[in-house]
């Protein structure tokens, strides 16, 4: 069976900046797999190809062996890749169900209203419904956030730096919320932490100035010497 | 008439319409450069600068060149301070914001419009030129001072241009364009650098307004053409660029003059209104400017 | 009352309130009102552009005229009874909203402010350029035997009257259902935040598009109803006026507000109404009803950008549709 995500020689370049050079990459479905690397590494570049904000000057980008290189944002969205925003981009003056309404109708369902209320509770939201999203707390638009991305029921949910400025007890919670997300959705994950990188993913890929410098397990990353020099500084 | 001779009559008058429209949209694009904002309000500029100019000539017990020479420099001191209170009282308290800045000069242009009507009434009033030339062509004759008008267009540019790039203030506006942020961090009162270009740019346009009547009587309904030639001109020139407005005003006065001798004038308008919203559908930075 | 039934309890006591006030008022104020009532179907369209999907248009009028010409054009020249007339004016709105929207939400913000202005003028200007078959500025009165429906002669007051008020109710209880639905919070979505969106599967462009065509109907609603029932097109409800006067009805009653666009056109009309009557008093004031416009629009876009229910909503009402 292909892989879920497949690129190949996928390529963007700001004028100079070769934000995403080449970059030949894989994930399988069932997967928590972790995007690292320094800042600049081009690893938000490289997520925003695959969600089709951004499209590349060439490489391919395959879902399940079908081409979607071209395919616009929305209906990559509808075909199963999700995308959490870095810094939180929610509809601040909606109610926080209307924020994840917004994401289940977009599949066409029945029953809005039960589905919302369940991605909810499932991120720990419930009983905030009638909130206006602006006046939740920094942690919990990250999770109405996330609540939004599970919503559509993804095969893929592509989660950029979901744990920043969150406190470490709102960490705990994360970790097994991801944890419990697979193997239904697999989950592509842009992490500076290195202690959740290496407790949820399965396998990691380090990209360096847009090229990928090694991709494998958590224990086979931490052994290897290039990521040690380029990346943890050791 | 031969047609050789039409032709050049034609281009002509185009050009007189080109100087006027050049200096009324380089106050457009100005604010939009600096500021970011479109004024719908500038046609009512460029009208208070033409009844304005009525105005001032018809107190000033003076022969007719020295009036005009009042007004030429009255009529803009007085839009300009207009202008600048418009700002401090209602732009300013909006941050402007483009949409709402919109809305804001749509009020403003109703309110000027309509209290120069109840102030100076309904009728079209002549002014007297400054002065009695005409020139004789072996096919007609022509107004010396309709020549005198792009005469002192092109000046008035020459002299805008030199002060955008050679004096401080100029300086200190391009640098407000750039980055408005920054320029602040520079110590630049951006406030006093917004309330100047938005009087500026309504001088220019109420310069516009007094060089035209003495071709054009007065009318408190005569600022509509010019502001949407000016929008054209803008767009098309690319926003907030001072050469591609310039350029555009040109192509658009001379083509205006052509097609509006020979075709039907509202012909030539539906075209150039359909052109710019091609322009801006298809080629937002305009058809001449660089990316603005 | 559950939230769920208040809103539609506000609506159809609205309603009600009209009906009884047409059935009361002497025939000038009541006349009056059923003119407030179109041009708040009209205002209502323009709020589900502006107020809910954030599309800021100053084109409106050409939807407008569309209803106006395609209505009063057929009546005259295909000798369409008012019922078709009406359709066709409908779609024609709808229609001329397609095709502008087609082009115009290409760009966004102030680009579309002047992409839709230009549009409108050139339309206003096709008009007049095709002066002897629109009529031109002076416009043309529609042929007594067009202004029938079901048998009922518009340009008699009862039945007229009616007719307003009809298109007034169907025109708001469309307009609470659809932004009660799930289109309706896609609408918001654009004015709120269109980037987010797309991520969650939305097309903007479609929804934007439809919201566009959607508020076209109305206005093409509006007008042919205003050309059938005061019998009267002309080439002035093209102007960019009539672009403006919708979005002041709209800032004034609060954009987003379903009520809204009806209080802001019933509030402007007695203001102007008032500001005449004080020039029968006081001349100097004479045809100022424009500067009372746009102190209006100055007024409201520096003091209560939110409008009149807006403000409400945000001071407490938060059930306002």
């Amino acid at each position: 069976m292909a892989p879920l995500i497949e690129t190949r020689d996928l390529t963007l370049h700001f004028g100079g900046l070769r934000a995403v050079d080449g970059v030949d990459f894989i994930l399988n479905a069932g997967e928590i797999h972790a995007l690292i690397g320094p800042n600049g590494a081009g690893k938000t570049t490289f997520v925003s190809l695959l969600s089709g904000r951004r499209l590349p000057q060439s490489g391919s980008v395959l879902l399940e062996g079908e081409d979607i290189t071209r395919l616009p944002a929305h209906l990559r969205v509808r075909k199963g890749i999700a995308y959490t925003f870095q810094i939180t981009s929610i509809f601040p003056r909606l109610t926080v169900f209307d924020n994840v309404a917004l994401a289940v109708q977009s599949r066409g369902t029945r029953d809005l209203a039960a589905q919302t209320r369940a991605a909810l509770a499932r991120v720990g939201l419930a009983g905030l419904e009638s909130q206006e999203a602006q006046t939740l707390s920094y942690g919990h638009q990250r999770l109405l956030e996330l609540a939004m991305g599970l919503a559509l029921h993804p095969r893929l949910l592509i989660l950029d730096e979901p744990t920043q400025g969150l406190a470490a007890s709102e960490i705990e919670g994360f970790k097994a919320l991801v944890e419990g997300l697979v193997p239904e959705t697999t989950v592509l994950l842009i992490e500076h932490n290195m202690e959740v990188v290496m407790d949820l993913a399965t396998n990691i890929t380090v990209l360096n100035f847009g090229q990928v410098l090694a991709t494998g397990t958590p224990e086979a990353i931490r052994a290897n010497r290039a990521v040690q020099e380029a990346y943890l500084g050791a | 008439m031969a047609f050789g001779p039409f032709l050049l009559l034609a281009l002509m008058e185009g050009l007189v319409t080109a100087a006027v429209l050049a200096l009324a949209a380089s106050g457009l694009s100005l604010l939009f450069g600096v500021m970011r904002v479109v004024n719908v309000a500038h046609g009512a500029f460029f009208m208070l600068g033409a009844v304005l100019a009525w105005a001032v000539d018809s107190v000033v017990p003076a022969p007719p060149a020295l009036a005009f020479l009042a007004a030429l420099v009255i009529a803009p001191l007085l839009v300009a301070s207009l202008a600048a209170v418009a700002d401090g009282l209602i732009l300013k308290r909006l941050n402007y914001d483009p949409e709402a800045t919109i809305v804001a000069t749509i009020g403003l242009l109703y309110m000027i419009q309509q209290a120069t009507l109840a102030l100076y009434g309904p009728n079209a009033n002549p002014v007297t030129a400054p002065f009695e030339l005409r020139l004789q062509f072996p096919w007609f004759g022509y107004s010396g001072y309709k020549l005198f008008v792009v005469v002192a267009a092109a000046l008035v540019l020459l002299a805008l241009w030199a002060f955008m790039t050679r004096t401080k203030a100029g300086l200190i506006m391009r640098a407000t364009q750039v980055d408005r942020t920054m320029a602040r961090a520079f110590g630049i009162n951006v406030d006093r650098v917004y309330m100047g270009t938005f009087a500026l740019g309504a001088a220019l346009a109420a310069l516009a307004g007094v060089l035209i009547v003495p071709i054009q009587q007065a009318h408190y309904l005569m600022g509509g053409d010019p502001l949407l030639l000016s929008f054209i001109v803008v767009i098309i020139g690319g926003l907030g660029s001072l050469r591609g407005t310039i350029v555009a005003a040109l192509i658009i006065g001379l083509s205006d003059g052509v097609i509006s001798m020979f075709f039907s004038p509202t012909l030539a308008k539906i075209i150039a209104t359909l052109l710019v919203a091609m322009v801006l559908v298809f080629r937002p930075q305009g058809l001449f400017g660089a990316k603005a | 009352m559950g939230e769920s039934v208040k809103p539609f309890a506000l609506h159809l006591a609205l309603i009600l309130a009209l009906a009884v006030a047409l059935a009361v008022l002497p025939p000038y104020p009541a006349t009056m009102l059923a003119r407030i009532l179109v041009l708040a179907v009209f205002a209502m369209g323009y709020n589900l552009a502006y107020g809910y999907t954030g599309l800021l248009s100053l084109g409106h009028a050409l939807f407008l005229a569309a209803g106006v010409f395609a209505a009063g054009l057929s009546a005259q020249f295909w000798g369409l009874s008012a019922g078709p007339a009406l359709l066709l004016g409908v779609l024609a709105g709808g229609g001329m909203a397609a095709a502008v929207g087609l082009l115009a939400l290409r760009t966004a913000g102030v680009s579309f402010m002047i992409v839709t202005l230009m549009f409108a003028q050139a339309g206003y200007l096709t008009i007049l350029y095709f002066g002897p078959i629109t009529g031109g500025d002076e416009g043309f009165t529609l042929p007594a035997a067009s202004r029938v429906i079901l048998g009922f002669d518009m340009s008699t007051d009862t039945p007229r009257f009616v007719a307003a008020l009809f298109l007034f109710a169907i025109g708001l209880l469309v307009s609470l259902a659809l932004v009660r639905s799930p289109f309706g919070r896609s609408m918001v979505a654009m004015r709120e935040n269109e980037e987010r969106s797309r991520m969650l599967g939305i097309n903007p462009f479609t929804v934007k598009l439809a919201a566009l065509v959607i508020s076209g109907l109305y206005a093409g609603a509006a007008g042919a109803a205003y050309a059938l029932l005061f019998g009267y097109a002309g080439a002035n409800f093209a102007t960019i006026q009539y672009s403006i006067l919708p979005m002041l009805y709209v800032l004034l009653g609060g954009a987003g507000t379903t009520i809204g666009p009806f209080l802001g056109a019933l509030l402007m009309f007695v203001l102007i109404e008032g500001t005449s009557r004080l020039a029968r008093l006081w001349p100097v004031l004479e045809g100022m009803d424009y500067f009372v416009i746009g102190a209006a629009l100055v007024v409201l876009v520096l003091f209560a950008p939110r409008g009149i229910l807006g403000t409400l909503r945000e001071r407490g009402l938060k059930w306002l549709p």
